[in-house]
């Protein structure tokens, strides 16, 4: 596309002259215009509604530039019909293709067309493309700023997406387009937490950062009370002792004003979902959970990072380089948390230098009174190095040691002299300049040092080195009264010679040896400010005249040459050896800044805590009521069109809160079903709250526990209860689907029941209405049974659901991913399905080889609460003896690797003609392989064996024909097997069709907007990959049976299960 | 983020540039030029060059650099990180002749870094269990810091979407651990087991490191006596290396180098074994020694020529050691079994164990 202003150029050129153009029709050869307006007929076309003109239009643009010809005016049209016609690809891979072209297009003139597009990708049903709209927001706003609020708009609206694949991708772009507007980030808070773990790892990066800014604004510090107390040992070692004992008041009674400090649960939140990222393969990654904890965590928790960020050192040495930079930073501040990896930085002859100087950094930080020993030990060893730069920056550092640790300041102090026999003149004059900040502490001491430092000057020729000892030497000056006046002959004889520097500290020695021992050296001084007079550099002409002006008494000398040698000889300050990285982490760490510490454009300011927490609550997110407002809007809705083909503009409004999408969800994807997606609007949005609303479940699962134990309580008590709310999402839900459900129940007590047992528990999970909320629905439920007992055939058996996954949207990802998630205990599914009535019961043992004792089991379908991943097993013991079997239990398993046994508990005993049930759990780790094991009485051992037919390795899931066809999408090819068959006559009702498959297997049935279509879905149950079931009637009585599952075998097995269960 | 990318082979040719944004000149590669100049070696350039208008954060790999023009903050370790992966992916895709999809199809999945529909005949998993061994050995011979790095390389061949868990003999060993992200962390939390559904193909499923608080074998010693002398011009040089604690396995592919004082002129040597150079411009000594003879171990011993009238260096060189050691995880890891679910077929597996010295520097 950077061509596109070469050819705007060419137009000056070319329409100006009105050159003759070929544009029109290349075919009929040249028809010459000069017509300014003669590519209107072109747009015209391109914005026709025809494709053969559309088609024509480019094939003459096409021609035109291949001529040479300038088209450019015509350019948004054309990116109009290519982009935009691809933007409304069935395939979303293309219509995120499209909008990555359409916004990689930098010319201003497509900025309308590319807010249309990101507009419309945002509430694509593909998170695939809302996650390149995200992409494509940065970009348009930094064509054209001015978009911004439309471009906040739609940030708003994708910070609410609940998929982990647009989690970062919107963030990015919140941080490009409105970093300030925090308050958008409330509500999406602890969902960005939840999702963390599962977001692709570049976007962790970008929403861990900005989780950073986020907390800081909102939390308080972790460290309140303990920075009070650390403040002060500083305060008393540099701040006057008046200072300090105001502070001390001023904290103390800060300290009482203050609440003991509790940690929000929310910054807990943060601290404890980003914590398994140190894990991360991903060094940008590591180093943004590190920065976080830096500047978050309490100073108790913040050692966690050390070992991590240890490990970083192990990498490419560029990461090494921007590691160590940030170690270097946290080890003033941290020096306890790196000092158990101290021996990590001992550095290596074959590390750069760089990186070495970097490990250098953070030794001298880690030093301290126990370790300096090995530390100097450690140094003398590098001293020897052939890299001289590391040398000069390992003797940098032993003074830097010497400085901070009183102890081995005199050991220190003798091992540089040592230096100055060095062989390096670098070595060298780098030891003569730390030895004169040292000397600086304690000068009377160290005339001997001086001295030999006087000697150097005739060898050394470094002329920092030479500038340090000549200040040294006229600094004390009274320490080496023999000394220096010869040092200052010698000086005098060479001025000439030496650097600027020099020259500059000769005339300072000069100065002060004048001030001092004027007899001896008057003349000499007199002598170097001549020479100085006349030198080349100006710096020093000008310090020449400054000097004599203030130390030679005239008559025109003023005041200040009284104090002269107060002037010159005050007394100064040592010089503080600290390190560069002190007070760096005012940046936030990891960032360029930080590495530069210096701002950098578009760095977003670390804020300091608050004092007082703004509102927590402001992240809470709402549970509407919506059982009653819903469900009533909803029928009232549903009266008037039953299709919602809009029902988005009322629901609209409700969706907005957080935690209920599900109501909507559920509508509208009935709507997509039932109007087969033809409202694309309708069918995205329905998509989208699919995907919120799994999310959605997941916090909650996570979050309210203690609410879930009440729900599942709920759960126990029978059907009655959940009717009401089931009731609601009747309601809610189309009217011939609510037919059918009710008829089911009326018709066919047992399997109706269930249905509507497995229909309400998604619900009486999802809502989290208090239950007083809920007897006026139960009453309009009963009225709604009652009418809709007509069609008998809809929708038969409603199929059985799992209560726990009701938004199961791709509980494949959940479950998949499920090692990787925060799982709790309350993410594992409890599934509460229906028993079946006609159940099909097997034999465990049989009378005769029991001697009397017959056992049973059947699959009873029910979850298998100790463990989600086993399957229940119901067994029924038989007494047919005449004396009391003893102690019946399972012993001795010889199970498939893999496969696992819950035992039941043993039946202490069994009278003669008694019967016992028992329930016991396998994992078949989804296999049909059979699980052996013996089962024991009293007096006899029996070698018994379960294997499972493949349909009861699953569990029902409930989901939406947009989800379902969303999955089946993804699980094609291998993992589609389709069959076709015959259906028996008197198979042919939907009634038994449904009956025959869930009976066959553990599914439950999926909403379908097509008649002669039937979906099923379930996952199995130990891996919880999901099983999608599709029958399909064709004329006649012949019919296509397709399986959709990773797990390919139980799908040939399902496949066969089923289709011969269909031609019973 | 990355505004554009500049690669700039070792004599100084910008030969390939890409901007994703507008077109920065190429002339803001100068600021690159200078400090590389700057900084003699490519290995000390800084990673992270401020220029007036621009950041320019560069990766040096396979002798090229990979300068990336930035504009605004961006945490460097994410366009570094970056970087390197692109060099990765770069050297796979020329490394091997499969070209992917047009379409990023692995971005729709549940499971985005496995593609679907894998199918072989042959059903295969091996794991290398790889480790390195850092260490600086001090004068006398004593450790003065080693710890091991240990990689788990898989080459995973299987069939559909096999679920697979790894266990280990001895989890506990494993001190610290980095992930691909296939790996279901809070099972390793939990159990210490690694299950996974792996990617297809060859990738790195674990990198981990066995502290240096634990006391780490160290499978080789060295015995040096490199003595200059003041007076003289020739200097002494002898060193020999030997096995120490090998878990009775061959030390082979052994090789030593060392960077010798610029003021070695040459160097006569003889070995036992192996070949031997010594460049006199770089003052690089190796000495490829190959497989340790327990019974007659390998020396290399001669004079060193000193330049004449110059005092003897200050320096001793330090002796970098290479080596390997095949079925031996030196921390003494060991997998205990490696299960596939969701998949009915048998696939083959196999598991190799190796060690290797890292950055094993023997102080002389």
């Amino acid at each position: 596309m950077s061509a596109s202003p070469a050819y705007s150029e060419e137009k000056g050129g070319s329409s100006s002259l009105g050159e003759p153009e070929y544009g029109h029709d290349p075919a009929s050869g040249g028809i010459f215009s000069s017509d300014y307006k003669r590519h209107d007929d072109l747009k015209e076309m391109l914005d026709s509604n025809k494709d053969s003109l559309k088609l024509e239009a480019m094939k003459r643009i096409v021609a035109m530039i291949a001529r040479g010809k300038n088209a450019s005016d015509l350019f948004p049209a054309v990116v109009k019909n290519v982009a935009c016609k691809n933007i409304e690809d069935p395939n979303q891979l293309i219509r995120a293709s499209a909008l990555r072209v359409l916004s990689s297009i930098r010319v201003p003139i497509i900025v309308p067309i590319m807010m249309l597009a990101i507009k419309e990708a945002a509430s694509d049903m593909s998170p695939y493309v809302r996650k390149t709209a995200a992409h494509a927001i940065p970009k348009l706003y930094s064509l054209d700023s001015d978009q911004k609020d439309q471009l906040i708009e739609v940030i708003e609206k994708l910070l609410a997406d609940k998929t982990t694949l647009v989690a970062g991708s919107v963030v990015m772009a919140f941080e490009e387009v409105c970093p300030e507007r925090i308050d958008l980030i409330h509500k999406n808070y602890r969902k960005l937490c939840n999702l963390l773990i599962d977001v692709e790892e570049w976007g962790q990066v970008v929403i861990i950062n900005m989780l950073t800014r986020y907390a800081r604004t909102q939390f308080l510090s972790p460290n309140q009370n303990e920075s009070l107390l650390e403040e002060n040992p500083e305060k008393a070692f540099y701040g006057s002792d008046e200072e300090d004992s105001k502070d001390d008041k001023l904290d103390a009674a800060s300290l009482v004003k203050r609440k003991p400090y509790v940690m929000d649960p929310d910054h807990r939140l943060l601290l404890r979902n980003t914590k398994p990222l140190l894990q991360s393969r991903n060094a940008a990654v590591v180093m943004a959970v590190a920065q976080l904890y830096f500047h978050l965590a309490p100073k108790a928790e913040v050692g966690v990072i050390a070992k991590a960020l240890v490990r970083l050192l192990r990498s490419h040495s560029e990461v090494q380089w921007v590691v160590l930079q940030n170690v270097a930073t946290m080890s003033i501040k941290r020096r306890g948390m790196f000092e158990p990896y101290l021996k990590s930085f001992y550095i290596r002859s074959t590390d750069p230098t760089q990186i070495k100087i970097l490990k250098l950094e953070v030794l001298t930080n880690l030093a301290n009174e126990t370790n300096i020993s090995t530390i100097l030990r450690e140094f003398q060893t590098y001293i020897r190095s052939m890299d001289k730069d590391f040398v000069a920056a390992t003797i940098q550092a032993i003074g830097r040691c010497a400085t901070n640790i009183g102890k081995v300041r005199d050991t220190c102090l003798n091992g540089l002299v040592q230096l100055l026999s060095n062989r390096d003149e670098l070595v060298v004059a780098e030891s003569v300049v730390v030895i004169k900040k040292l000397l600086q502490m304690q000068p009377s001491q160290h005339s001997e040092i001086i001295k030999h430092m006087a000697k150097l000057t005739d060898n050394i020729q470094v002329p920092m080195a030479r500038a340090s000892i000549l200040w040294l030497i006229g600094e004390y000056c009274e320490h080496v009264p023999k000394i220096a006046p010869d040092v200052l002959r010698k000086m005098a004889k060479s001025f000439t010679g030496e650097e600027d520097i020099v020259k500059l500290q000769v005339i300072n020695l000069a100065a002060k040896l004048y001030l001092t021992n004027s007899k001896q050296s008057k003349l000499l001084t007199q002598y170097v400010l001549n020479l100085a007079k006349y030198d080349q550099n100006y710096d020093i002409r000008d310090r020449a005249r400054f000097i004599r002006q203030l130390i030679v008494p005239t008559e025109k000398s003023g005041a200040l040459n009284k104090y002269a040698k107060k002037l010159f000889l005050a007394q100064k300050p040592a010089p503080i050896l600290e390190s560069s990285f002190k007070d760096r982490d005012h940046f936030q760490l990891g960032s360029l800044s930080h590495l530069l510490n210096a701002k950098a454009v578009g760095y977003q300011e670390l804020p300091d805590w608050p004092d007082e927490a703004p509102d927590p609550s402001v992240r809470n997110v709402e549970v509407p009521e919506w059982t009653k407002c819903t469900s009533r809007e909803k029928r009232k809705e549903k009266v008037e069109k039953p299709f919602y083909s809009d029902s988005e503009g009322e629901s609209g409004p409700t969706e907005s809160a957080d935690s209920e999408p599900e109501s909507v969800s559920e509508s509208e994807s009935e709507s997509g079903s039932s109007s087969s997606e033809s409202g694309s609007d309708s069918g995205s949005r329905g998509e989208e709250s699919g995907d919120q609303s799994e999310e959605e479940e997941k916090k909650k699962k996570k979050k309210k526990k203690g609410k879930e134990g009440e729900e599942e309580e709920e759960q126990g008590k029978k059907g009655k209860k959940k009717k009401p709310q089931h009731e609601g999402k009747g309601g809610s839900e189309t009217s011939w689907e609510e037919g059918s459900i009710s008829e089911s129940s009326s018709s066919e007590s047992d399997s109706g029941s269930e249905a509507e047992e497995s229909q309400s528990e998604p619900e009486s999970k999802r809502r989290t209405t208090p239950p007083s909320s809920k007897p006026a629905p139960k009453a309009s439920r009963k009225g709604t049974k009652e009418i809709s007992l007509l069609d008998l055939d809809d929708f038969t058996p409603a199929p059985p659901q799992p209560a726990s996954s009701p938004a199961i949207v791709s509980t494949s990802l959940v479950t998949d991913l499920e090692g990787l998630t925060l799982t709790d205990a309350s993410l594992t599914p409890t599934m509460l399905s229906p028993v079946f009535s006609t159940v099909k019961t097997y034999e465990l043992l049989h009378r005769m080889a029991g001697e009397g004792l017959s056992v049973e089991y059947y699959f009873n379908r029910q979850p298998f609460p100790p463990d989600p991943h086993m399957v229940a097993v119901q067994i029924q013991f038989s007494n047919n003896t005449e004396s009391e079997v003893k102690n019946l239990r399972v012993s001795e398993p010889k199970l498939v690797s893999g496969m696992r046994i819950q035992e039941f508990q043993e039946i202490e005993s069994l009278a003669p003609g008694d019967t016992a049930n028992v329930i016991m759990g396998i994992d078949f780790c989804d296999s049909t392989q059979a699980a052996n094991f013996q089962l024991c009485t009293h007096s006899r051992q029996f070698y018994v064996s379960i294997q499972p037919p493949v349909g009861e390795l699953m569990a029902p899931v409930f989901m939406s024909e947009n989800e379902f066809k969303k999955e089946q999408g993804k699980l094609t090819g291998m993992s589609e097997i389709t069959e076709k068959l015959t259906l028996p006559d008197k198979c042919q009702s939907d009634h038994t069709i449904v009956q025959r498959v869930t009976a066959a297997a553990n599914v439950s049935r999926v909403p379908c907007g097509v008649d002669n279509e039937y979906r099923f879905a379930a996952k199995t149950v130990t891996s919880g990959s999901l099983v999608l079931i599709t029958l399909e009637r064709k004329e006649g009585a012949r019919a296509h049976l397709t399986v959709n599952s990773e797990k390919m075998v139980i799908g040939t097995m399902l496949v066969q299960d089923v289709s011969q269960a269909l031609a019973q | 983020m990355i505004h554009s990318l500049f690669l700039i082979n070792s004599s100084g040719d910008i030969f390939l540039e890409k901007h994703w944004k507008s077109v920065v000149s190429r002339s803001v590669c100068d600021y690159f030029f200078e400090a590389q100049e700057r900084a003699t070696e490519a290995e000390n350039v800084p990673p992270v060059i401020p220029t007036p208008h621009h950041y320019l954060l560069n990766v040096y790999r396979h002798k090229i650099f990979f300068v990336a023009v930035i504009q605004t903050e961006v945490p460097p370790l994410f366009v570094i990180e970056f970087l390197h992966r692109v060099v990765d992916t770069f050297q796979d895709y020329f490394g091997s002749t499969n070209v992917g999809d047009q379409l990023p199809t692995g971005q729709l999945s549940v499971v985005p870094w496995r593609r679907t529909g894998v199918k072989y005949t042959n059903n295969e998993a091996y794991f290398d269990v790889i480790e390195e061994i850092d260490a600086i050995i001090d004068k006398s011979g004593s450790t003065i810091t080693a710890e091991i790095q240990g990689v788990i390389d898989a080459c995973v061949k299987l069939t559909g979407m096999p679920d697979l868990t790894l266990s280990f003999m001895n989890p506990r060993l494993l001190d610290d651990v980095s992930f691909h992200p296939c790996v279901r962390f809070k099972r390793w939390e939990s159990e210490r087991i690694l299950s996974f559904i792996p990617p297809d193909g060859n990738f790195r499923l674990l990198s981990y490191h066995v502290s240096a608080q634990n006391l780490v074998a160290i499978p080789v010693y060295v015995k040096h006596n490199i003595s200059f002398r003041d007076s003289s011009s020739l200097g002494r040089f002898e060193i020999t290396v030997g096995p120490k604690q090998t878990m009775g396995k061959t030390v082979e592919g052994v090789m030593v180098t060392s960077q010798m004082p610029k003021g070695v002129l040459n160097m006569s040597l003889t070995p036992s074994q192996g070949m031997h150079t010594f460049d006199p411009v770089t003052k690089l000594l190796s000495w490829d020694v190959g497989k340790i003879n327990p019974q007659k171990l390998p020396s290399l011993k001669g004079t060193m020529s000193l330049q004449a009238g110059t005092s003897k260096p200050d320096e001793n060189p330090t002796i970098n050691l290479q080596f390997k050691i095949q079925q031996l995880a030196i921390s003494g890891l060991k997998v205990n079994r490696l299960d596939m679910y969701g998949e009915k077929y048998k696939p083959f597996k196999g598991i190799k164990y190796m060690t290797k010295a890292g950055k094993f520097q023997v102080r002389t």
